[in-house]
């Protein structure tokens, strides 16, 4: 099957008084249709900035200095931006993570969701009204048509989160690029927008991106995880896979560090040391100064993403002898 | 709504209450009226005669209470150097200033917030810095030496414009008016321009700094990914988040251009309310200051009250009745 996004060796750079500082670097992974992508790493990793990258909102100075980012067979890297601005909405949509600052307060949801209708779809103004109300229902407002016309202040924040997932849906997009969609919430409100989420998408074979730092949320809905660390991607896989049969030091770092990851674990470990900031960044491996399996060379050359498995950006990857669960 | 506006009005009267009492009290102490009245020639019978009628040797509580007993019905008294009535004065100069301040506040509304929005849109353009240096001259030059200026420029050296007075006025039942003749016209564009400058540049000023701040919300944000357009992200979207603090201090301003015409009434002898309370200060002329100070307190308060009711419009957070649900 075709990817529905697939990013090949995507770099973003920001240009500095001291330097060019590189947030994504060379980072490529492919999502096909229907398929949750969970895309993971501390703050600072680069994985928003991908996502950013994609539907062309950097912030400037920040822009895409290399590679390629392809949506259904078509490149959109170097589309001019009204190009990108008609894809986004109706090709990709967007998820943020705040959703009471997400939504305009001066707008009523009704009108903010058909006007997101009108600018991409051939409809009627009564007619994008009605399928306003159809994808509040559809995200789980109760009694949508009296609600339509209310203000987001009048909404709680899930179900602020909901109207914006509504708004993300509704021109029907291929790509869902969800950043930290649940960060903001209550606990008990996370899950049933991830359930929201994953049900909508799985239902309507989009895509998602789905960007977040908690490995829970990734557990719970992703179908693969791409680990990110420095701006690169250290490791990608299958969900169970990862976490259970980290191939990378990182993502066995990391999951050692997580409650509920690592079962039959008495203790969290942690890894030494913190990200390295974006000016500076070690030669070689960006992770090698933290990593416990250091060896020759790691301070050399930056491991492309190889066996075993294709998985690991790693010199000395764990093996299957070494699996935390084996 | 309708208790939020009696009580906003209840206390309106008590605010036009005090400034009566602050203004009547302070006349006290600008000089005797009597002095000017009578002239050289007078005996102290004269003197003793004319404060008994004027009901100058009454108390001050009874005479201030008197004054107000006669305000309210809309009789302010008669002016001690004309003779006449205050409201009648009052009137007949009224229709010069309001339509001096309406052409004023016009010019100072819409290119206020017109170059506001340009130059927070075109924030490193060169156009915008341009405007952005310019309207420190706004800010920064006092409203006499502006005047005076424009009448060095157009009126005497190029001869384009007349440089003081209405020109001709056309009565429509009471109500003289300089918008019917093309020296009439002509006559309002200095001034007008004299007297709507520095509120102009406060306003862009503003709108500018507001406008840069809404840009960068997360809601700016989303209505870019959103695909929406340029035009309905910066006008639909963000012009209208910035309205309420421009509101408050336009309100303010609006206000002021009306009270402190008297400057530019001066510059350009311009037969007003401004000019006229000029005139009644250099002749201790108390009745015509006191209906003076009242009738701009009264358009103060008014205008506040509109300011109000104007945020309920624009923000449906301040609006209780929308909040239904939760």
């Amino acid at each position: 099957m075709a990817p529905v996004l697939s990013l090949r060796n995507l770099t973003v750079e920001i240009p500095t008084r001291h330097g060019v500082l590189r947030p994504v670097d060379s980072v490529s992974y492919d999502i096909v249709a229907g398929e949750i992508l969970g895309v993971v790493g501390e703050s600072g990793a680069g994985k928003s900035m991908a996502g950013n990258a994609v539907i062309g909102l950097l912030n400037r100075p920040a822009r895409i200095t290399g590679g390629e980012v392809w949506l259904n067979g078509a490149r959109i890297d170097n589309l001019p931006p009204e190009g990108l601005r008609k894809l986004r909405g109706k090709r990709i949509g967007m998820v943020f993570q705040d959703p009471l600052t997400s939504l305009n307060p001066l707008l009523t949801v009704g009108d903010q969701i058909a006007e997101t209708i009108l600018e991409h779809l051939p409809v009627s103004r009564a007619e994008a009204r009605e399928r306003a109300i159809a994808a509040l229902e559809e995200v789980g407002i109760p009694a949508a048509r009296d609600r339509v016309d209310s203000y987001p202040h009048a909404f709680s924040g899930g179900m602020r989160q909901r109207v914006v997932i509504a708004l993300a849906l509704c021109a029907e997009p291929d790509l869902v690029i969800a950043d930290e969609p649940t960060t903001a919430l209550d606990v008990s409100v996370q899950a049933q927008i991830i359930v929201l989420l994953k049900r909508l998408c799985r239902e309507r074979g989009t895509a998602v991106m789905l960007v977040t730092h908690d490995m829970g949320v990734i557990a719970e809905a992703a179908d693969r995880v791409a680990v990110m660390y420095a701006g690169r991607l250290a490791e990608i896989g299958p969900v169970a896979d990862v976490i259970q049969h980290p191939r990378h030091p990182y993502t066995a770092g990391l999951m050692g560090s997580t409650p509920g990851a690592s079962q039959g674990q008495a203790r969290l470990t942690q890894i030494p040391g913190a990200m390295p900031r974006l000016d500076a960044m070690p030669p070689g491996c960006a992770f090698h100064p933290r990593c416990p399996r250091r060896g020759p060379g790691c301070d050399i050359d930056p491991p492309p993403v190889r066996a075993p498995d294709a998985r690991a950006a790693c010199h000395y990857p764990l093996t299957v002898a070494e699996d935390v669960t084996a | 709504m309708l208790a939020y506006i009696l009580r906003r009005i209840f206390q309106s009267a008590i605010v036009l209450l005090v400034v009566g009492l602050v203004a009547f009290s302070l006349f006290r102490f600008v000089g005797d009226p009597i002095d000017n009245m009578l002239g050289q020639e007078r005996t102290q019978a004269d003197v003793e005669r004319l404060r008994e009628t004027l009901g100058l040797n009454e108390p001050f509580v009874v005479q201030y209470a008197k004054f107000l007993g006669q305000a309210v019905q809309g009789n302010f008294g008669m002016s001690y150097r004309q003779g006449r009535p205050v409201a009648e004065i009052l009137m007949e100069r009224a229709p010069a200033t309001l339509e001096l301040a309406a052409v004023s506040g016009v010019l100072a509304l819409s290119f206020g917030i017109g170059l506001g929005v340009f130059t927070a849109i075109r924030r490193d353009g060169f156009a915008a810095n341009a405007i952005m240096t310019l309207s420190l001259i706004g800010v920064s030059l006092p409203t006499f030496l502006i005047g005076i200026l424009l009448i060095y420029l157009f009126s005497v050296e190029l001869g384009w414009l007349p440089s003081f007075g209405r020109g001709e006025v056309v009565d429509l039942g009471g109500w003289t008016t300089g918008f019917l003749t093309p020296s009439g016209l002509q006559a309002l564009i200095l001034p007008s321009i004299t007297l709507g400058l520095y509120q102009m540049t406060l306003i862009m000023r503003l709108v500018r700094s507001e406008m840069l701040e809404v840009l960068r919300t997360d809601y700016i944000r989303f209505a870019r990914a959103r695909g929406l357009r340029d035009r309905a992200v910066h006008f639909r979207h963000a012009l209208k988040n910035t309205m309420v603090p421009v509101i408050t201090v336009t309100g303010l301003q609006l206000g002021s251009i009306i009270a402190f015409a008297i400057i530019t009434e001066t510059v350009f002898q311009w037969p007003g309310v401004g000019l006229l309370f000029i005139n009644a200060i250099q002749f201790v002329d108390i009745p015509v200051m006191a209906a003076y100070l009242m009738l701009i307190s009264v358009m103060f308060v008014g205008i506040n009250l509109i300011v109000d009711l104007l945020y309920v419009m624009v923000d449906p957070r301040l609006r209780g009745d929308s909040a239904r649900g939760h």
